[in-house]
């Protein structure tokens, strides 16, 4: 369980898990339900549980088509899609992930790099 | 000079345990006017309430202050014990040092100060009050009870078994209400018709029972043992008095084209029509918006082949008023709409039927004769597939954040009857949990399942597809299995959360009983009140109040019979006199405080009045209507003059009362 994760994916998505009332109807909504690993109604209640690691290292979050079918039919208001896409997000911009140093800098830089693009580079968003 | 005592309760440690009662006895036995000052462990014990009867005989005491629990636990106590002693039961205050001290601080310093300055609050009130006198009004003994359905009978026949006369006014042309619709009941499996058609005659049958059918409240004015209520008897263009209910117009009517509403449209009718063959009163009613006659004026076929020329076309709207000591709400439910569910296909295909639908189609007076034919093109069914809480636990806008209570155990029922009358059929259940709290109920659910091979399925649905073959493919979760499965099903059955009548909010508003945010009915106390309003002489039956089954529902028709008879056996009330007056010297007409009485207590006279130079002027003023008004004050506040004022509560005694708690 890891609780820094899992507070960052609830104040990420904004969702409330606790909302959730476990009918499934988001998973007997789902179209890519065959081809994910975890379903939508796991990832709520993994996220409940903060098992999130599990969820970032699958490849279920990017199977997700972000129709929001799981949103519109939810009879509580939890809306699924916005975990998966905040995991989603939490996996690209992983702790201690491909960051570029300064010292690579040089030899990939020339007249014709953006300046934008070394800043987004070296993913600055997390120490 | 007044001369008051002051008791302080300790209420043993829920007030003591936080207020130094000593030091706030101590203190409150100083303030200007107090004679008498004691602390005591339990003031509304005997001996609690003794020692206040001999202080006001000892002292001579005037007004007392008692230090002690909310008024809404002890006040009565306290005015009995005043009373007892030979004071005036309205030279009492109460100062709430419990609930709105003690029970929320925790600094005992703090707590007593605040203990202090609540009682002498209390203390500047008492030294202005006037002793008051309640008086009494007769009681009409006559129930109205609003709505036919099972509870509204089930409240009728119990309060003319006692003895006294009640109306019952049903909007729809017979009295059965829901139950009437249902094929069989649960956990029993009975025939509902079999047993309410019984209760129906019964209330037809006695003498102390009228029944105003296709009729609506109009008005309500008045108040506890003294209602006058205007009720509309819609014209139904038959003479009730001549109709003999033979069926030969409804046999004859050409218009054979308009929707069946008691099949809820599954079938159509005539337009002039009898609802079913065991209705109450059993007389025709020509549904206006059909009538080829009423529309266009050609036709009177009914007319002509009416016997006992009872047709009438030219009939009106009728009010009629009557007066009451007491009215019940029997109002019910209806399913909710679906048409915030494209998910489930409900518009798309006649195959997708709400469980109310189904009781129609599985019924023997219903569009196939108690055969189950898919609407579509009667065959029969093959595999069926049940939706649990569609709309129910819903906190989206198109549904009820509330459990409809009733569906689980119907569903049940429907799967049970399905499989036993039709063993080659498959029936699945999709659930999001079941619940079934009730005598046999939880027996009644293993029963479909593990003797009628039910399948139930932990999951929602999630899609319904209706296929270009007639199917209607079903995707859906099994949490269980961990899998989303499809089923080709030949009809979806939706259990629709249940939601009040439409017509109950507007009579709420008549009635000014209050309703929860769901338009439900709210009850005086949750637990300790259940079936009267917070309004006085408002008695609550059945669904309008919450969700419940036919053996709930009789059960609270029973009782709030049980408190409507309570009511009229009594021969005079009471009323509070914590009413508003009004100065008439000091009233300029202005008519502020007749558009904020939410009673109607208020009305304007033309009086004559002297002015100073011996000449007469007629002035418009306000009249208070002391056994309309319920006291709350709302005039007060309004009046720019000052001239209302309410007794026990009069502007003076708030002033200082606020005085006291800023000095």
């Amino acid at each position: 369980m890891n609780n820094n994760l899992k507070e960052e994916i609830i104040r990420t998505s904004g969702v409330n898990v606790l909302k959730c009332m476990r009918c499934g109807k988001c998973s007997g909504t789902c179209p890519s339900y065959g081809e994910m690993e975890y379903h939508p109604h796991q990832f709520v209640y993994m996220v409940e549980k903060g098992e999130i690691d599990k969820l970032m290292d699958s490849p279920s979050i990017y199977k997700c088509l972000s129709c929001f079918a799981c949103v519109e039919r939810c009879p509580r208001g939890v809306e699924p899609a916005k975990i998966v896409e905040a995991v989603r997000l939490a996996a690209t911009r992983r702790q201690g992930g491909n960051h570029l140093t300064a010292e690579e800098i040089p030899c990939i830089v020339d007249d014709d790099t953006p300046g934008q693009l070394l800043v987004s580079a070296f993913r600055k968003y997390k120490k | 000079m007044q001369k008051i005592g002051v008791f302080v309760c300790h209420c043993g440690t829920n007030i003591a345990g936080t207020v130094d009662v000593k030091a706030v006895a101590e203190a409150l036995g100083k303030e200007p006017g107090v004679v008498f000052s004691a602390e005591y462990p339990y003031m509304c014990s005997e001996a609690g309430q003794n020692l206040i009867k001999n202080a006001i005989k000892d002292y001579g005491l005037t007004g007392i202050v008692v230090c002690s629990c909310s008024p809404r636990m002890h006040e009565a106590t306290f005015r009995k014990t005043a009373a007892a002693a030979g004071l005036n039961s309205y030279m009492v205050e109460i100062a709430n040092i419990r609930e709105q001290c003690s029970w929320i601080h925790k600094d005992i310093k703090v707590a007593t100060e605040k203990a202090i300055v609540l009682g002498r609050t209390a203390i500047a009130k008492v030294a202005l009050n006037t002793p008051l006198t309640a008086s009494s009004s007769p009681v009409v003994k006559r129930a109205l009870v609003i709505g036919g359905g099972i509870a509204g009978i089930q409240t009728a026949l119990d309060i003319a078994d006692a003895g006294y006369e009640v109306d019952i006014v049903e909007k729809e042309p017979t009295i059965g209400g829901k139950m009437a619709q249902i094929d069989k009941t649960f956990p029993t499996l009975d025939c509902a018709a079999c047993i309410l058609t019984p209760k129906m005659v019964d209330c037809a049958q006695n003498e102390k029972i009228h029944i105003y059918s296709y009729s609506e409240v109009e008005s309500v004015k008045g108040f506890v043992g003294n209602f006058t209520v205007s009720i509309k008897k819609k014209a139904r263009y038959v003479d009730e008095t001549k109709c003999t209910g033979c069926g030969l117009c409804t046999e004859k009517c050409p218009m054979k084209k308009t929707p069946n509403l008691f099949n809820l449209g599954l079938d159509n009718r005539s337009a002039i029509y009898i609802p079913f063959a065991q209705a109450i009163p059993k007389v025709a009613t020509i549904d206006a918006d059909y009538c080829n006659m009423l529309k266009n004026g050609k036709c009177g076929v009914c007319s002509k082949v009416c016997a006992a020329g009872a047709i009438d076309y030219k009939q009106k709207d009728q009010i009629i008023e009557e007066k009451y000591g007491a009215i019940v709400v029997a109002t019910g439910f209806n399913p909710i709409k679906l048409d915030g569910y494209d998910e489930f296909a409900y518009n798309e295909s006649p195959d997708v039927v709400t469980s109310l639908e189904l009781e129609r189609l599985m019924n023997a007076a219903g569009p196939n004769g108690g055969t189950l034919l898919r609407p579509s093109d009667k065959t029969h069914p093959k595999t069926i597939v049940f939706v649990q809480c569609v709309g129910s636990r819903d906190t989206t806008d198109c549904g009820k954040p509330y459990c409809s209570k009733i569906c689980c155990m119907y569903t049940a029922k429907h799967a049970m009857l399905i499989r036993d009358k039709y063993p080659d059929t498959e029936v699945y259940v999709f659930y999001i949990d079941v619940r079934t709290p009730g005598k046999n109920f939880d027996e009644f659910y293993r029963r479909a399942v593990e003797e009628y091979g039910v399948h139930y399925i932990k999951g929602m649905v999630g899609k319904v597809m209706p296929q270009p073959d007639g199917k209607l493919l079903v995707r859906a979760a099994d949490l269980i299995m961990n899998e989303q499965v499809m089923i080709n099903a030949d009809m979806v059955v939706l259990a629709a959360a249940i939601e009040p009548d439409k017509t109950a909010r507007p009579l709420a508003t008549m009635l000014t009983a209050s309703m929860d945010t769901n338009d439900f009915f709210t009850e005086a106390h949750p637990k300790l009140r259940p079936v009267e309003s917070p309004t006085a002489g408002i008695f609550l039956s059945g669904v309008c109040q919450g969700p419940k089954d036919i053996p709930e529902t009789v059960a609270q028709a029973s009782a709030a019979a049980a408190k409507v008879i309570g009511l009229l056996a009594k021969d005079k009330l009471l009323s509070n006199p914590c009413v508003a007056h009004s100065d008439e010297n000091l009233c300029n007409g202005c008519s502020s405080c007749e558009r904020v009485c939410p009673y109607g207590a208020i009305s304007y006279v033309d009086k004559e009045f002297r002015m100073p130079d011996r000449t007469t002027k007629i002035r418009r003023v306000a009249s208070v209507n002391a056994a309309v008004c319920q006291g709350c004050g709302a005039c007060t506040v309004a009046c720019p003059s000052g001239a209302m004022d309410l007794s026990g509560f009069s502007n003076k005694q708030i002033m200082a009362e606020v005085d006291a708690i800023c000095r």
